[in-house]
């Protein structure tokens, strides 16, 4: 399929700073294990966002210099990072009441699948004998304003991970708002998906027919 | 024991000492070891393990339950043991019946991997919100409550495979949690007085002040013990009543764990 397209997808980089570029001045973001921590990267410096990380940060900064890692200052995936100024520390159900209650804007997370509606499948893959963890994704998926999943629309077989119906368990229903993916930014709404953006050189109808589902533009 | 009236809330109030000092009394929590502070946990107590990854785990207080020798125990952490060592040698030493967690896969989980994929261990798995607000909850006396958190998911149905409880409540759907008791909680905090005020270091924080709620008897390491009216009081995070006992024990740099090493 990509041999032959006449498109560039978004590198892990590109799609990070696509996701940055909707995180406006003063949100308070958390960004899930994995491709999601990218996105701290591209935020532009002039902009103040405050990171939150479920263990317990509100204020996180970049990961220490090499020699300075305080293994008591870690981010959700047990990474050493820093405290910015004014940044602070607090308990764990303070810090679930802060994604529950509504007080984070934003949250970014990873996805093995997500519906057209936003229902969202991030944690287990169902496999007989995996050893299941969910972690903070459910109480992230719904209690953040917008949950915003950041993962390629086709899995390594060309399998789409957008669909109408996930098949992996659920991590929360209609909870996903945007997906923003290697080949376009799409909305999840109670209709199906909506087009935000696409990139150069894909057409629409070619992304329907690699997802098998209607883009509503 | 049915009759005793502390057993109805997690805090019994009657755990700490009063130490006779001239003529007034001297409430002293600091327990003179490790292995004082845990010799009354029984067999298939509940624990609940601060931490979060390897911060903020009481390692030497993890040691001194494997010394001590209770058995048949249910295990309230978020993880379920990094390496070789604290609560994964607590699992390897095969004490532990149950764990309750959030995320019990890890990099180096091997250990728990191994007691689960066996039948070893019972798994109840928890969200990790969910997690905390239950044991919050066991804390403040609250009888139940009804949470968003994996509505649902396979997650909202009990050990027996039926459904838990659900609610809707200005058209948003609920599941309605229990709270989460502890008999004894293992925390580590940072600085600590002789009437059980605590502070924390940094992100080691995390489930240290809810879990000193949730449990009959809280027995907290700190690395420095100081004199009443060395904390400033706006600073005390974890106020003496929700602690029992306290344990000076060295400063040791928290290590790494949990984590995939970099590529």
């Amino acid at each position: 399929m990509t041999a032959s397209a006449d498109y560039q997808k978004r590198s892990k980089d590109q799609l990070a700073a696509r996701v940055a570029q909707d995180i406006p001045e003063g949100a308070c973001v958390n960004l899930g294990i994995g491709m999601p921590t990218l996105v701290a990267n591209h935020i532009p410096g002039s902009r103040e966002v405050l990171l939150h990380s479920e263990n317990g940060i509100l204020g996180m900064g970049p990961a220490p210099g090499e020699g300075d890692e305080d293994y008591d200052l870690i981010n959700a995936g047990k990474q050493p990072v820093t405290l910015l100024k004014g940044g602070a520390f607090f308990h764990h159900a303070d810090s679930f009441a802060m994604m529950r209650g509504g007080h984070l804007d934003i949250c970014v997370l990873g996805a093995f699948q997500v519906s057209s509606t936003g229902d969202l499948a991030n944690w287990s893959t169902g496999e007989a004998g995996s050893i299941p963890a969910v972690g903070g994704a459910m109480d992230l998926a719904i209690g953040a304003r917008q949950t915003w999943v950041m993962m390629d629309l086709l899995t390594k077989k060309g399998d789409s991970k957008v669909v109408a119906q996930c098949s992996y368990p659920l991590t929360g229903i209609g909870c996903v708002k945007r997906i923003y993916s290697e080949l376009a930014t799409l909305e999840c709404t109670p209709q199906g998906l909506r087009l935000i953006d696409l990139i150069e050189g894909l057409k629409l109808a070619e992304l329907e027919k690699l997802l098998g589902l209607p883009i509503a533009i | 024991m049915d009759k005793d009236p502390c057993k109805k809330t997690a805090h019994s109030g009657c755990g700490f000492l009063l130490v006779g000092f001239g003529d007034t009394y001297m409430i002293n929590k600091i327990a003179s070891s490790v292995a004082d502070a845990l010799a009354d946990v029984k067999n298939g107590a509940t624990i609940l393990i601060g931490g979060f990854g390897t911060a903020g785990i009481p390692n030497e207080l993890i040691d001194g339950l494997i010394a001590q020798g209770a058995k048949d125990l249910t295990v309230v952490n978020n993880n379920a043991g990094n390496g070789e060592t604290g609560l994964a040698a607590l699992l390897q030493a095969g004490r532990v019946r149950k764990i309750i967690c959030s995320f019990p896969r890890q990099a180096d989980s091997q250990v728990f991997d191994g007691l689960y994929r066996s039948g070893k261990l019972e798994l109840e798995l928890v969200p990790q919100g969910n997690l905390a607000e239950r044991i919050r909850a066991a804390g403040a006396g609250i009888g139940a409550f009804f949470s968003p958190t994996g509505y649902g998911t396979e997650l909202a149905k009990n050990a027996d495979g039926s459904l838990k409880e659900t609610r809707e409540i200005n058209g948003r759907q609920y599941v309605l949690e229990l709270p989460i008791y502890g008999d004894v909680a293992l925390i580590k905090a940072e600085q600590g007085d002789r009437w059980g005020n605590l502070t924390y270091r940094m992100a080691a924080r995390n489930f240290g002040p809810v879990m000193a709620t949730a449990a009959r008897k809280t027995v907290a390491t700190v690395h420095e013990v100081v004199e009443l009216g060395a904390l400033n009081p706006e600073h005390i995070v974890t106020p003496g009543i929700f602690v029992h006992s306290i344990v000076k024990v060295d400063r040791a740099a928290t290590q790494a764990g949990g984590q995939k090493k970099a590529a």
